[in-house]
Parts: C-alpha cells; structure tokens; sequence
C-alpha cells in the first residue's frame, strides 16, 4: 500500500476529507458570523443553536410531514431565517445603541434556551437522518473513496459561500450594505431603510446557519448538542480569520477544517485543541486576524 | 464650598453605611448556619460568590468580558482535587495550589487577550478556554468523564478536621471574606482607581503615562487566582471536581449572577449568586429546563434589568 510520510495514502485523504467537510461547515458558519457582526455589530452566540434548528427542521419534515431532503434544504433556512427576524425585530434591535457585549450576551441567553428546550423533548442522543436517495453510494477516486452526499457537502458549501461573498462584494445591494457599515445616518439619509436591511442581514446569516445544518443532518446526527461545542470553535475560526472580512471567514474556516484533518491522522489527541492554538499563536503574531483590518 | 461639605458628608455617611453593611454581612455569615440553614449550600453560594466577586473584577472594573473564566475554576478544582486525593498534600496546601495554577493560567491568557477589547476579547476568552475543556477531558489525571471524585477533606494543619460540616462551613467562610476583602482592597486602591480610569477612557490613560496593558494583565491575574481559589475550595467541599466546573456553561453562569447582581457594584456578584444558585437548588429537579430558565433570566436581565438587583437599589436611593 501506497504511504506518505509513514500513514497509508487512503487513511490521510480519508481524513482531510473529513477535515474538508467539517471546514465546508465552518466556513458557512464563520461566514454568516462575520456578516452579522459587520452590519450589526453583533457576535451571534446563538448561531450554533440555529444551526442544530436547521437540523432538526429538516428531521421534523422528514418524519412528521414526509417532506424530503431536497424541500427540507430550502424550507429549513427559510424557517431558520424567520425565526431570525423575528429575534432581531423583537430583541436584539433594542440594543444596537449599547455596548456591544449585550448583544452577545442575549444571543448567549438565546442558545441556553433554544438548546435547553430541544434537550427536554429529543435528549441528547441524537436522531438519524438518512441521506437523499440520488446521494447515496460513492466514487472510486483511484486514491481514495468518495462518498457522493459528502462531495455533495463540499460543493454546495463553496457555491453558496462564494454566491454570499459576490452578494456582498459585487452588487448593488451589497454596496448598500458595505455603506450602511461605514456611515449608517449618511445611508439613511439617501433614502435607504437602514434597519429594514440590518433586519435582513440577520434574517440571511442565520438562514445560512439553518443551511448548514440541514447540510449536516445526514453527515452527523440530528442531536440538540451539535451546535454546542462547534459554535465556540467557529469563534476561533473568526478571531483567526479577523473579523469583518468576508473571504478570509471562508478561506480560514476550511484551511481550519483541513488542518485539523492533518493533525487527527498525526496526531490525533491534539485535534479538538489544534483550531485554540492556531488562534493563540495568530493574536500573537497577527493581533487583528489573517485578513482583518484594525478596526475602532 | 457647601458643595465640598456635602461631598465630605456623604462620603462619611456612605463609609458608615459600607462598615454598617459589613458588620451585617459578618453577623449573617456566622449565625446562618447555627438558625438551621443547610452548611453545604452556603457553602456553595459562598465558592460562587467569590468566583463572581473575582470574574465582577475584570467586567465591572476593567471593563473587559472574559467569557474563560470556568478555565480557572475547573483548573483550580482539578488540582486542589488531585494535590489533595492523590499527592496527599494538605488540604490548605492544595486549595493553595489550585489558586496558584490558576493564577499563572490568567497570566498567560491575559497576556494573550489583552491585545483586543469588547467582543473580541471575550471571544478569544472563551476560545482559550475551551482548549482547556478538551485538554481536561484527555488528560489522565482528570479522569474524563468520571471526574475527580472521593476527594478527602482532611483537616486544618491538623488541628481542625473539616469533615465536620460546620468546621468546613467556617473555613469556607474564612477564605471567602479574605477573597472578597482582596477584591475590595484592589477596588479601592489607587490601582483600582487606574482600572476604572482604564474602563472609562483607555485613550487617555494611554497618554498619560500608563501601562495600560500590564495593568489589565495584573487584574486579570488576581481575578483569576481568586476564581481559582474558588474553584479549589469548591472542590473540596463537595469532594469532587467534574468536566461541569470547566465547561463554558459555567462561565455563562458567573456571567448571568454577576449581571442579575449588578455588574461594577461590590455586593452585587454576592446577592446575584445568592440568586442562581437559590434558584439552581429549587429547579434542581427539572433537569434541562434549568438551564431555559437560565436563558430566559439571561435575556430578561439584557433586555430590561441591566444594572441589576445592586445597580439598580444604588440608583433608587441616589
């Protein structure tokens, strides 16, 4: 058998594999992240618990309604996405005139309760959800087996990263955006509803979430803790990307993903840790993240 | 000039009403366990109060959210926990362990952190010490899952045997008052003073000469000792020391009793563990809907009750 670097060929691409889905999921939350907090200013504590809600929306349809996977993964960011607009509406647009912290800590009180609420009723074990049939089997790559739902994963994560990015960066709509982030009155005062696009951004970046999870659904179990631990580490990827930059929130979130596959077929023990020490040794050396810029 | 009066009035009255406080506080920290209150849950209330006493240093005086400081309290619990069970150290000794390891972690995470503010710091905070999260999990003297469990508690020099649990209730007390003495100490001292002139306009310090960095490192340091110590303490009264103390859960919880208390004031952290850990005891039966009514007062509190119980009592009588 073919090795490198003493690890046999399919086990290391086996493993970047993997590490290339999880960063497929990284990059789409770290994306919706930085987004939320460059128009509102706000770090998003609750997006990993709208994440696991995109899940378990698409589980609900699935076994409640019959409705499939291909319905689920445009119903589930819509639900997800509404659900957001109606906490931005109703809460976190009371505090964009305070300090930045209690936009934080309201989300966090957010997550305890979305996430202890789904823990009384579906526990912690998980539920399965099968993927769709048109994704089922694989691909024989000559170095490696592919299975088709996680090349699925890859490709529709990069197109919907990529469609967000040009979203913001290339049209009319973004520019709107990137000017309400800079000068908010002088926005307003040219006519455009500022709080009706921030209503939206958030309504969009927690649609994303929900997108992630109904992705994930058939690669992890639907389970009330999937977000839990995932969100702090997609925190890490932010601070390690810097934030406010949209790119650098995808390029870290899979270089993350990739890197941490490396590091399970090396060394395994290190690779839920890797992500805080790439972080502590980036504020060191990069204060304001790989892509960011000062920002005051 | 009548207005310099008044200053020098109020600021007598308000040192009379701080020395009335405390001989309050003092009385009802020795008599509540003699008029049948339950030795164990002070005990409790008291590690939190001073881990919110210590975690209020950094948010209230400094200015700076540190969403990391379970780190310190799990730290401080694992190694009094294993000093204590396995080295056979004393059981001072340990909790004074434990408080050093958790110092020497603050400084290190402080010096990391310092460089950002705001969000970004308590990002990176939290980010920190989820590392520390995992590192407990594999860590063999951690014992994972299981925890450091049947931790003695030993005696006092010798002398006092704490398995007794009004003997324990007393030594807890004891190490509680001196934490909270130190954070008053370091509150009102001109070094507390450069603190809160650091959270009021960090610029301007700046200019006037300060080391603003190594101030906040310093600050940082001792809350994170004095959480350790806590967390040390903790460990000891319930001879146990568990994956809970340094999950990020916990330190979403010293958050919540020091914002329900009233962040910046000094009793506030006191009377807002007094509250989570009343209502923890009451709900303790309905298992995850602990942690929504958790969330819920999370928001409440945000939403419409920012200044807190204390905050807000300090603002009627003004």
């Amino acid at each position: 058998m073919q090795t490198i670097l003493g690890i046999p060929a399919p086990l290391l691409f086996g493993q970047l594999l993997i590490g290339l889905i999880n960063g497929a999921f990284y990059a789409l939350l770290s994306l919706g992240l930085a987004v939320i907090f460059g128009v509102l200013n706000v770090i998003n504590f609750a997006h990993g618990a709208l994440y696991m809600m995109g899940a378990f929306v698409g589980w609900f349809l699935l076994t409640h309604l019959g409705i499939g996977y291909w319905p689920a993964l445009v119903l589930a960011p819509l639900v997800v996405g509404a659900i957001g607009i109606v906490i931005e509406r109703t809460m976190l647009s009371r505090l964009y005139d305070l300090d930045h912290l209690y936009g934080l800590l309201l989300t966090f009180g957010l997550a305890l309760i979305i996430e202890g609420l789904f823990i009384n009723y579906y526990g912690v074990s998980g539920q399965p959800y099968a993927p769709p049939q048109a994704l089922q089997g694989g691909y024989n790559l000559g170095f490696m087996f592919l299975p088709a739902y996680r090349g699925w994963v890859i490709v529709a994560s990069l197109i919907v990263c990529f469609g967000t990015w040009l979203l913001i960066e290339r049209t009319q709509l973004g520019a709107y955006l990137r000017a309400a982030v800079e000068r908010p009155e002088l926005v307003r005062a040219f006519g455009i509803n500022v709080p009706l696009m921030m209503t939206l951004t958030y309504g969009f970046a927690v649609a994303l979430a929900g997108f992630a999870g109904i992705l994930a659904a058939p690669v992890y179990t639907v389970s009330p803790i999937m977000g839990q631990n995932l969100i702090i580490v997609v925190f890490a990827i932010v601070v390690i990307g810097g934030l406010g930059s949209i790119l650098g929130s995808i390029v870290t979130g899979l270089g993350i993903g990739l890197v941490e596959g490396l590091t399970r077929t090396f060394w395994p023990e290190a690779s839920s840790t890797v992500v805080f020490v790439i972080m502590a040794i980036v504020l060191i050396l990069r204060p304001h993240g790989l892509f960011g810029r000062p920002r005051e | 000039m009548s207005e310099a009066v008044m200053n020098l009035r109020s600021r007598g009255g308000r040192r009379a009403t701080s020395w009335i406080l405390a001989a309050i506080g003092l009385a009802i920290i020795i008599v509540a366990p003699l008029i049948g209150l339950y030795p164990v849950f002070l005990m409790k209330l008291m590690c939190f109060a001073l881990f919110a006493c210590a975690f209020n240093l950094m948010l209230g005086y400094v200015g700076l959210l540190s969403f990391g400081h379970a780190a310190f309290f799990g730290m401080g619990a694992y190694v009094a926990g294993h000093a204590v069970k396995v080295w056979g150290v004393t059981t001072v000794l340990g909790i004074f362990g434990g408080a050093v390891v958790a110092g020497i972690m603050g400084l290190v995470f402080g010096a990391i952190a310092i460089r950002q503010k705001g969000i970004y710091f308590a990002m990176i905070t939290l980010a920190l010490a989820q590392m520390v999260y995992f590192f407990c999990l594999q860590a063999p003297f951690t014992h994972g899952e299981d925890g450091i469990q049947g931790i003695p508690r030993g005696t006092i020099l010798g002398l006092v045997d704490l398995r007794n649990s009004l003997a324990m209730y007393y030594f807890v007390a004891a190490i509680f008052l001196a934490g909270f003495l130190v954070v008053y100490r370091t509150i009102h001292s001109p070094f507390g003073q450069t603190l809160k002139g650091i959270r009021e306009n960090e610029a301007r310090m700046v200019s006037l000469g300060y080391p603003v960095a190594r101030f906040k490192v310093l600050a940082f340091t001792i809350s994170a000792t004095l959480t350790g110590l806590a967390g040390a303490t903790k460990a000891i009264v319930f001879q146990t020391a568990t994956l809970t103390d340094v999950h990020w859960h916990m330190s979403g919880e010293v958050v919540l009793m020091t914002l329900i208390g009233g962040m910046g004031t000094i009793f506030g952290p006191v009377v807002g563990a007094g509250i989570i850990i009343t209502l923890q005891n009451y709900l303790a039966t309905m298992g995850s809907w602990v942690t929504v009514v958790m969330g819920t007062i999370f928001v409440i509190c945000v939403l419409t009750f920012r200044r807190g119980v204390v905050g807000e009592i300090l603002a009627r009588l003004k």
